[in-house]
């Protein structure tokens, strides 16, 4: 916690250093604002004791002297006011841009493993809610927050000139206001935390259902949906509830405090005057400046909490900054090798598990020449995936090294090791756009005539053209109007657009029908000539053309070599061969 | 790819909405609390009563005991000055409790009405709005309308009765002076209003972006693993910046605004200070004012200043509440299509036969020109499995979604055991219907929660038998067995172990009608066919819809149909349509061979082949 928060504060001076110019100027325009916002009440005092008797006199020179002077204050403290709110309105919104794409930059760079662990919800309400909760602050806070805080300091300072004694009867109060501030401080900085938890509670269900809304509505999932949502949102409520009772016990009594102190000063002061000790006119601007030291305490406390939470959310963004990527991007990347025939992979001794207790592969070696097409069969958790996921280099391997053309993956840079190895999934996720955009995906560089020509490869080129707007159909939400085997499709011709080295396809050809998955079969086969290919499949369509099956079984490869040599020996992708020709026609 | 650009939330500035409207629509989360509120207001004037005799103290302070040196008349007054200093803490506090507690249940109370009204509307409605759109109006929206509802509105009306009560004390102290000030609200008046109308627009236009911005994370935070695939992280990025640069831009222009009619609040009560300093002073010279009503006056004069600058914050707090309230109601005004019709009926399970009748049945999607699907007619006898079969976005999952109505249909009807649909109680239609999507939907909850997600009653043995079936026994060895909580989606899982879980979910629901929208394919085929093997036992007396795309399942099915651009052209058992239907034999055959030549159905425009 006490790292998070100076890791916190090492974000804030961090933002806040390239405005360190305007921060400079935003500080000298308010001290000017604040000194003549001062003058004010000093002003009055000189109109009541020196002004009123040469007015009696008929000199009205003094009264002019501090009308003048009082209208000169209210003209600067406009124009500070206004260049002040300008330029921290200016240096707040920098810095709000700034946090956004920071964290928006590191969570790009986290790996797949990190997302899954810290779910999508929470990386949305990280750049959504904590970033308003600092919105927030900066709309309004930061001006008031500092104003005040320089107001209590120079009304202090100012009484303490004016009037000693009685200065020292209104600092009385101070040890008392100080030991509040420091309790209510204390007490909602945590409320504050748990506030901002539990909004995150509420923003992960909300994503949740409404992602999943087919499901929830197809199997009445609504009411049960309800009561977690009607509970979640529970104790939200009450956390925040908690957090303005504390304000509502907090700044009644700073006002107690503050009425104390007047009654007090009236009398003492009252008395003080009445004994010719000072005069009526420091009294009045006494009673002036207690309403302006008390009611910025009370403003305090309220932007005190838009601080808190802002702070806590400010931590919550830090807590991200600071998770180092487990796969991280090298410091030195080492270039690929540029020569035909790139693509030869290389397993040395990988193991790897998702938990240390289940590990999935152990020892694993396989070397896979460039340009050669390799199937890998198995049951489900077998590692098939996993074996794809530390190809693309999702994960690191726990122990052991993945090599592409000699070269460790940790040390590829990961542009080029994107533009290298590709892996399509039968997750395939499109993004809001076009039809042409998702496909350009794989390659932003690609003309319209290179996007229609993947599509075509892949097959996937008349139902584009077959759809409303063509490649210009918005795909909508999440793909919602294609349909899954659209989809794949989409995604293939991304991947074949994408062009690289090493292909991977993790079960890519799952959702077809089997006339396009024939089509793509035979457009496989022009995609895979010239590049080193992974391919998971269950049908075994897929498989007949490869050159090399390997059978994985709990992490290990239990049969390698060409299909038509494993059918012949009778092993186990014998017997599943034979199982897949009798599922035929 | 612009993000929230499908025009599914208010296309912006073409709608003229009505954001004041909305938001005294929302007056009935406020009735619940009308007493509470009416106390909160009363204390509220209270304490401001008590606040504004201070001064008055003060002044007899400085005309009476100081003027005429009596020590304990002070004394009396500064008592006085006490009490009136507690009694405005206390109620103060009063008012700030109440406050807190009423604020948030009001919100709370506007979140779940939302999220339920949301959780009604179909998928097709989702399909339409990011669901970013939808969390910044359970948000951000709300905590600004939090914010007017509890506090915005209540200043509102406690600094206009303020400045109402200081305004006729003044004029009482010193008629031309009191008038002065009073006068001074106009000007102020006049900036605030302007100062509201742009402030408007400027705050719905960051909402706007705000809810653009979320979008853009969502669909971000969705699709990482393709994101990272191709190392698009620069390209996201771009997008993303552009987003968030325009959010920049339009947080400056609106600091600027407050910062121009912020100091404007301020300037006219220090100008009018500064008269009523020259005239007062001149009025006590001239012995028409006592030093202690100058006194006085100026301190109340400053009194008004904080109501006066806080109606600048209330009335920009004011409209960003209008626009939220505007959002809000946005979706709430969303009827949701697919309810119960008056009269709707719930069938019993134990009387439902599974006789399923497609009559006459077109679809299409909003916004969409042509039809998914048009005539549909067919009637799947009770017990009775129907495989459809078809190319690619030929319609089958949208004719699978019909039934239990995710989607109501365009035209025509679909009857169970001769009741339309559209007139049986939804939640009983959808406890008939058991489903399993080609993408399995999970939720990271228990597995044993997202197996008896149907079925919640569900026991330990049937929860067993269905793992069985849908050969998911693995997932008694997930670390905690059932107990496992799935993280988000299930993402942890492999695709057909997700599938599995599905399935088995789909089948613990002792369906009348299954629905199985391929729900084999991430399988690999030995589990298949065990799969298949058991789910036949289970079809055995269950009308069941499939689709399909592998021959091997197809055995699963007494008929099969074909859809072909949104129509069936071809019922019948599966090796009679293999023998007598080319198109038909086409889509199945898995013969690897070169792609076939383009033909055109009979009297058709040619097959899309896709």
């Amino acid at each position: 916690m006490a790292r998070l928060r100076a890791r916190s504060r090492t974000l804030l001076a961090e933002v806040l250093r390239p405005h360190r110019g305007r921060l400079g100027a935003a500080v000298a325009l308010l001290l000017t604002q604040n000194a003549a916002a001062m003058s004010g009440p000093y002003l009055v005092m000189l109109g009541i004791d020196r002004a009123i008797e040469p007015l009696r006199e008929g000199r009205s020179g003094p009264l002019a002297a501090v009308a003048v002077s009082f209208a000169a204050a209210t003209g600067i403290e406009y124009a500070a006011r206004r260049g002040f709110l300008t330029l921290s309105a200016r240096v707040g919104q920098a810095v709000l841009l700034d946090l956004r794409q920071r964290v928006y930059a590191h969570f790009l760079r986290l790996p797949v493993a990190f997302h899954e662990r810290y779910t999508s919800g929470r990386m949305i309400s990280r750049l959504t809610s904590d970033i308003d909760s600092i919105a927030e602050l900066v709309d309004g806070g930061v001006e008031s927050l500092v104003m005040a805080a320089l107001t209590i300091v120079s009304v202090a300072a100012i009484l303490l000139w004016l009037d000693l004694p009685l200065a020292a009867v209104t600092l009385l109060a101070f040890p008392l206001l100080f030991w509040l501030s420091r309790w209510f401080a204390r007490a909602s900085a945590a409320a504050y935390r748990h506030t901002r938890e539990a909004m995150a509670l509420v923003i992960v269900h909300f994503v949740e259902s409404m992602r999943g809304i087919r499901a929830v509505q197809a199997y009445r999932r609504e009411p049960r949906n309800q009561r977690i949502f009607d509970s979640v949102n529970d104790d939200y409520r009450r956390s925040s509830r908690q957090a303005f009772r504390l304000i509502a016990t907090y700044s009644p009594s700073i006002k107690l405090i503050g009425n104390v102190t007047v009654a007090g000063v009236l009398c003492y002061g009252g008395a003080r005057v009445l004994g010719g000790e000072t005069a009526v006119g420091v009294l009045a601007a006494f009673l002036l400046y207690l309403r302006r030291f008390f009611e910025p305490m009370q403003e305090l406390s309220q932007f005190y909490n838009s601080l808190q939470s802002a702070t806590a959310a400010l931590e919550k963004l830090a807590g991200v900054l600071d998770e180092r990527p487990a796969v991280a991007e090298p410091v030195r990347p080492v270039p690929l090798p540029r020569r035909p025939g790139r693509g030869a992979v290389h397993f040395q001794a990988v193991s790897f598990g998702y938990r240390p207790d289940a590990p999935i592969l152990t020892g694993l070696d396989l070397t896979i020449p460039a340009g050669q097409t390799v199937a890998l069969i198995g049951p489900t958790g077998a590692g098939k995936s996993t074996v794809a996921k530390l190809l693309a280099r999702f994960h690191d391997p726990a122990t052991g090294t993945v090599t592409l053309d000699g070269v460790d993956l940790r040390q590829v840079a990961d542009a080029e090791l994107r533009r290298t190895v590709v892996l399509v999934t039968q997750e395939t996720h499109l993004f809001g756009g076009t039809v042409a955009e998702n496909i350009r995906f794989g390659r932003p560089d690609a003309d319209d005539a290179a996007v229609e020509a993947a599509a075509r490869a892949i097959g996937a080129h008349d139902f584009i053209a077959a759809l409303p707007d063509g490649y210009a159909t918005e795909v909508h939400r999440r793909g919602g109007r294609l349909s899954a085997g659209q989809r794949q499709l989409v995604a293939f011709a991304r991947a074949f657009l994408a062009d690289p080295a090493v292909l991977i396809l993790d079960e890519a050809t799952s959702s077809l029908d089997v006339p396009t998955e024939r089509l793509v079969q035979h457009a496989l086969s022009t995609i895979l000539r010239d590049r080193t290919a992974v391919v998971i499949a269950h049908r075994l369509s897929t498989v007949e053309t490869v050159d090399r099956v390997l059978v994985l079984d709990d992490g290990r490869i239990v049969e390698d070599g060409p299909p038509a040599e494993l059918i012949a020996d009778g092993g186990r992708y014998a017997a599943l061969h034979r199982q897949w020709r009798d599922s035929l026609l | 790819m612009a993000a929230g650009s499908d025009g599914g939330p208010t296309d912006r500035g073409e709608v003229r909405r009505r954001p004041l409207r909305n938001l005294w629509r929302l007056r009935r989360y406020l009735r619940p609390h009308t007493v509470e509120f009416s106390w909160l207001m009363l204390a509220g004037l209270a304490a401001t009563g008590a606040g504004i005799a201070v001064p008055l103290v003060a002044q007899q302070v400085v005309d009476g005991p100081v003027a005429r040196r009596d020590l304990t008349g002070l004394y009396q007054l500064g008592a006085l000055a006490l009490l009136l200093g507690l009694a405005e803490a206390s109620l103060i506090f009063i008012r700030r409790w109440v406050q807190s507690s009423s604020s948030v249940t009001m919100e709370a109370a506007i979140r779940a009405d939302v999220y339920a009204h949301l959780q009604q509307l179909p998928p097709s409605f989702h399909d339409r709005w990011p669901s970013g759109q939808l969390l910044s109006r359970i948000t951000s929206d709300l905590s600004v309308l939090r914010r007017f509802l509890s506090f915005g509105l209540f200043f509102l009306i406690l600094n206009v009765v303020t400045y109402l009560v200081v305004v006729v004390l003044l004029i009482r102290l010193h008629p031309a002076l009191g008038l002065l000030v009073g006068v001074s609200a106009v000007p102020l008046f006049v900036i605030a209003r302007r100062f509201g109308r742009h402030y408007h627009t400027a705050s719905r236009r960051m909402q706007d972006q705000q809810g653009d911005v979320a979008t853009l994370v969502e669909e971000t935070a969705q699709g990482l693993r393709t994101m990272k695939a191709y190392g698009r992280g620069p390209q996201l990025t771009a997008r993303f910046t552009a987003g968030t640069e325009a959010l920049h831009d339009t947080g400056v222009g609106k600091g600027r605004l407050l910062a121009r009619t912020a100091a404007l609040l301020d300037l006219v009560p220090n100008l009018t200070l500064s008269i009523v300093l020259v005239a007062g002073a001149a009025a006590v010279a001239a012995g028409r004012l006592t030093v202690g009503q100058l006194v006085a006056f100026v301190s109340l004069q400053l009194m008004l200043i904080w109501p006066v600058q806080a109606l600048g914050w209330i009335i920009a707090n004011g409209q960003e509440a209008a626009t939220a309230a505007d959002r809000i109601q946005e979706v709430l005004d969303t009827p949701p299509a697919i309810v119960d019709a008056p009269g709707a009926v719930a069938l019993a399970r134990s009387t439902v036969h599974g006789r399923l009748r497609f009559e006459a049945v077109g679809f299409r999607y909003p916004g969409s020109p042509a039809p998914v699907l048009r005539g549909i007619d067919l009637t799947v006898e009770p017990g009775e499995t129907l495989a459809v079969v078809g190319a690619t976005g030929s319609g089958k999952s949208t004719l699978l979604s019909l039934v239990p109505r995710l989607h109501d249909v365009g035209t025509g009807r679909i009857t169970l055991d001769g009741h339309d649909l559209r007139d049986l109680r939804l939640a009983s239609l959808r406890r008939l219907v058991g489903m399993a999507f080609e993408e399995p939907t999970l939720f990271s909850m228990s597995v044993w929660e997202n197996l008896t997600l149907g079925r919640p009653d569900a026991g330990e043995d049937e929860v067993r038998a269905a793992l069985a079936l849908a050969q998911a026994e693995f997932a008694y060895d997930l670390p905690w067995g059932l107990r496992t909580r799935l993280g988000e989606q299930g993402l942890s899982l492999s695709g057909g172990q997700r599938q599995r879980l599905a399935l088995a979910r789909a089948v613990l629901v002792r369906p009348a009608v299954l629905v199985l929208d391929d729900p084999l394919s991430a399988l690999d085929v030995h589990t298949e066919a065990l799969v298949e093997s058991a789910l036949k036992r289970v079809l055995r007396n269950t009308t069941a819809l499939l689709v399909v795309h592998r021959p091997s399942t197809i055995a699963l099915a007494d008929r099969v149909a074909l859809l072909e651009q949104g129509r069936f052209t071809a019922v019948g058992p599966h090796t009679e349509l293999l023998a007598t239907v080319p198109a038909y034999r086409a889509v199945l055959s898995a013969e690897p061979a070169t792609p076939p030549p383009p033909r055109s159905p009979p009297g058709g425009p040619p097959l899309v082949r896709s």
